[in-house]
């Protein structure tokens, strides 16, 4: 025990000696909740829409008031011409171009059916999505206002409506901060304990300081022990950190136990930690464990959640996801932080954590070689 | 270092001395020559790096093509149909033979919505209220509650909406012979990307991305690794001048990036049907231009950091992050906040990939790009000159 002290003071000593270490422990949560929380969102703000208005009636004209009375809609601009309603398309200006054909007002009244073309700019299919879903809502409502003034039917209603209300638990505001600040503080955690510790491990064999240590009585287990609690403590202080400024910042609600949050944040991190130093078993410098981690970090974000759901992809994706640390963590984080979910509904991912983290750690002192 | 080894070093010291500082003699190509064949053998020789580097744009891309979706499937939800009747029976159906939702239980009191919820499974409870079926034929009104666990904003609200669709749709088949009168009917047309496919967004964005990754991230971390070993003093007491140098070093991942960036368009192409509509030469000559700016960032990063660590720190939260987050990668750059967006006008990457979107998708050409292109030429002698300054040829 007393041997795991003074490796655990040495370690210590190091790292803070770099001078470097403290900002980037404080500015690293800070720079991810202020920037990428507010920048990772898929809440629309405005729509940019170009008219191209080649009726010029009463009924085209109260069309494009309507729009133009949403404080969503920004009509940039009102044209007669479809083809530069295509080119503002092809510059960006415009996220829609509305295109009102001669005749619109015209048909209407004649045949009862009148046609509208929405042009949508769709190289993102989602927005695209969003927009024409939006639009085609606004004409329906339009179209609605219409038939009550002129055939005098209050309100068309059909004989029989189901009231539909929907009601949001746990985020009734749809706030889209309080979902991605969980996930870019595990993004935070990640990053520390999988490339912190695998960097300084190699730093010592690229030194060759690390035969210093191997000639040394100091047990295997002690020296990955010795690598991993200081890293294990600085990644929960930053939890704590980034979850102080999310408070702070955006309310973000704390419903559950932080106790618990933090004790399964512990379990968690045991397995990235163990990831982190197994890959620089197996790698000689640093720029090896960069990229393998780099590597590795990336397809556990993209598939563990923190962006879309799990539950929209594939069946062998959800599969692999069950070795996913982050895919469990992820799962925890917003459960207990948003829905103060106990210990008894996570006590799959509780499970699946702690033996991952028996794996991975045990690879790691299995890997690690005293002689070359 | 053996002493014949350093006799012919001092040699060519000697010989360098006497060469005219702005010709270039013969002796001091073939030594640029071999320091770059030099510096070839030490990246591909490792096969963990080469793997890496072409295993992370093919695997990005396939996961982005095929596991990053936000479309409804199989989500589990609970029912709480306080009714029981033919038409609750009716629509439940309905719901669960859409392919969207998959019924997980059946509740039988409020309490349970709670308690459901929070073991995470259920996304969606659907209450029907008492009486549901009379109510709707006899007074032509029923009421559904929807409560969606919001937890994922994104999710809910397409579950909801999803789901007020099929239930309006099976009302509406109730009465089919319904004819609304003035009927305007709006014909969608999806420009550039008839099929809203999602690869029109990522390979775009893979490609600036590994290009970063390659070209600035590794350039700054070799070029760190030289200081920190103190190896760059030998470099720099050899005849190589300090601007063959950094050729030397940047050369090999140039020529890795621009393999790397044809992988990536032939893997859109042939794989996600992502079109090349405009010309091909001027999409390379944009890449390259890109991929100097980026190799020009890793340099003047590496003549900012002490350690790898430091380099590799600067390159992942300077450059990786933002060029995920702030380059209209993934997020929309219109729905940032003012400052983000103002942000993200000095973010490479956001030009980058604004001209590829053009010339791939909309067949633009550089009549469109001229202006993007201009202000990654600017980035690039911006970051030349101030490496320039910063280079130091002795050390401290």
């Amino acid at each position: 025990m007393k041997t795991i002290l003074y490796i655990l003071q040495k370690e210590f000593r190091q790292i803070f000696r770099n001078r470097t270490m403290l900002p980037m422990i404080f500015g690293v949560p800070l720079l991810q909740m202020l920037i990428l929380v507010f920048a990772a969102t898929f809440e629309m703000k405005q729509i940019d829409m170009v008219v191209v208005d080649k009726d010029l009636s009463s009924a085209s004209r109260e069309l494009v008031a309507k729009f133009d009375g949403i404080p969503f809609y920004h009509i940039t601009e009102m044209v007669q011409d479809e083809t530069i309603g295509e080119n503002m398309l092809l510059k960006d200006k415009a996220d829609v171009v509305l295109v009102i054909p001669v005749n619109f007002e015209r048909n209407l009244v004649r045949n009862d059916k009148a046609q509208l073309q929405l042009l949508v700019n769709a190289i993102d299919g989602n927005s695209a999505q969003l927009i024409s879903a939006w639009s085609s809502r606004i004409i329906a409502a339009f179209n609605q206002n219409l038939v009550a003034e002129w055939k005098g039917i209050p309100e068309f209603t059909p004989p029989a409506q189901v009231k539909i209300a929907e009601s949001y638990w746990y985020n009734s505001e749809l706030d889209y901060k309080w979902y991605m600040a969980p996930g870019i503080l595990a993004i935070l955690v990640t990053i520390i304990g999988m490339f912190m510790s695998g960097m300084n491990l190699v730093r010592e064999k690229e030194i060759g300081t690390i035969e210093q240590l191997n000639v040394t009585p100091v047990k295997k287990y002690q020296f990955i022990a010795g690598k991993l609690v200081p890293f294990w403590i600085i990644a929960l202080f930053d939890l704590a950190f980034g979850l102080f400024i999310a408070w702070l910042v955006f309310d973000l609600p704390i419903v559950g136990s932080l106790w618990l949050l933090f004790g399964l944040a512990g379990v968690y991190l045991i397995s990235v930690l163990g990831i982190g130093l197994f890959i620089s078993t197996i790698t000689d410098t640093q720029q090896q464990v960069m990229f393998v981690s780099f590597f590795f970090m990336m397809i556990f974000i993209l598939m563990g959640g923190i962006f879309t759901p799990v539950e929209s992809m594939p069946h062998w994706a959800q599969m692999t996801d069950r070795i996913n640390p982050i895919f469990y963590f992820m799962k925890i984080m917003r459960m207990v932080l948003l829905k103060g979910s106990g210990f008894v509904d996570l006590l799959e991912e509780f499970f699946s954590l702690t033996v991952l983290g028996v794996i991975f750690l045990s690879l790691a002192i299995w890997r690690y070689r005293k002689t070359t | 270092m053996d002493f014949c080894n350093l006799a012919t070093q001092l040699q060519s010291l000697n010989f360098g001395l006497r060469t005219s500082v702005f010709q270039l003699s013969s002796t001091n190509m073939k030594q640029l020559k071999s320091f770059i064949k030099k510096e070839f053998y030490h990246i591909f020789r490792d096969p963990r790096t080469m793997l890496i580097l072409f295993g992370i744009p093919i695997a990005q891309l396939l996961i982005f093509g095929t596991v990053i979706k936000s479309e409804i499937k199989d989500v589990h939800i609970a029912v709480y149909d306080q009714s029981k009747d033919v038409t609750t029976h009716e629509i439940i159906n309905k719901l669960l033979s859409s392919g969207y939702f998959i019924l997980d239980a059946n509740l039988e009191n409020t309490s349970g919505i709670e308690k459901i919820f929070k073991k995470g499974k259920v996304k969606q409870v659907v209450v029907f209220e008492n009486n549901f079926g009379e109510k709707l034929t006899r007074e032509g009104e029923a009421n559904v509650q929807l409560i969606a666990d919001a937890s994922d904003p994104n999710m809910a609200r397409l579950v909801t909406s999803y789901t007020t669709g099929i239930i309006n749709d099976y009302i509406r088949k109730l009465h089919p012979n319904l004819e609304m009168p003035l009927q305007i009917k709006s014909e969608v047309r999806m420009y550039f990307n008839e099929e809203m496919k999602s690869a029109y967004l990522f390979v775009p964005g893979t490609m600036a991305l590994i290009l970063m990754l390659i070209s600035a991230m590794m350039t700054s971390v070799s070029i760190t690794r030289e200081k920190e070993f103190g190896t760059m003093e030998i470099l720099l007491v050899s005849p190589l001048r300090p601007s063959q140098i950094i050729v030397g070093k940047v050369l090999p991942y140039l020529i890795l990036s621009i393999i790397n960036a044809f992988v990536i368009v032939l893997i859109g192409h042939f794989v996600f049907g992502v079109p090349v509509t405009g010309s091909f030469i001027l999409l390379m000559l944009e890449t390259i231009l890109f991929i100097l700016m980026a190799l020009c960032l890793g340099i003047l990063i590496s003549t900012m950091a002490k350690n790898q660590m430091v380099a590799m720190f600067i390159s992942m939260i300077v450059l990786m992050l933002p060029t995920i987050i702030l380059s209209g990668f993934i997020f929309p750059i219109e729905n940032m906040p003012e400052i983000l967006q103002w942000l993200s006008h000095i973010m490479p990457a956001r030009w980058f990939i604004a001209i590829i979107r053009d010339i791939m998708l909309k067949g633009n050409g550089l009549l469109f790009v001229w202006k993007e292109t201009l202000i990654l030429v600017g980035m690039t002698l911006f970051f030349v000159a101030v490496s320039v300054k910063k280079f130091k040829i002795r050390l401290e």
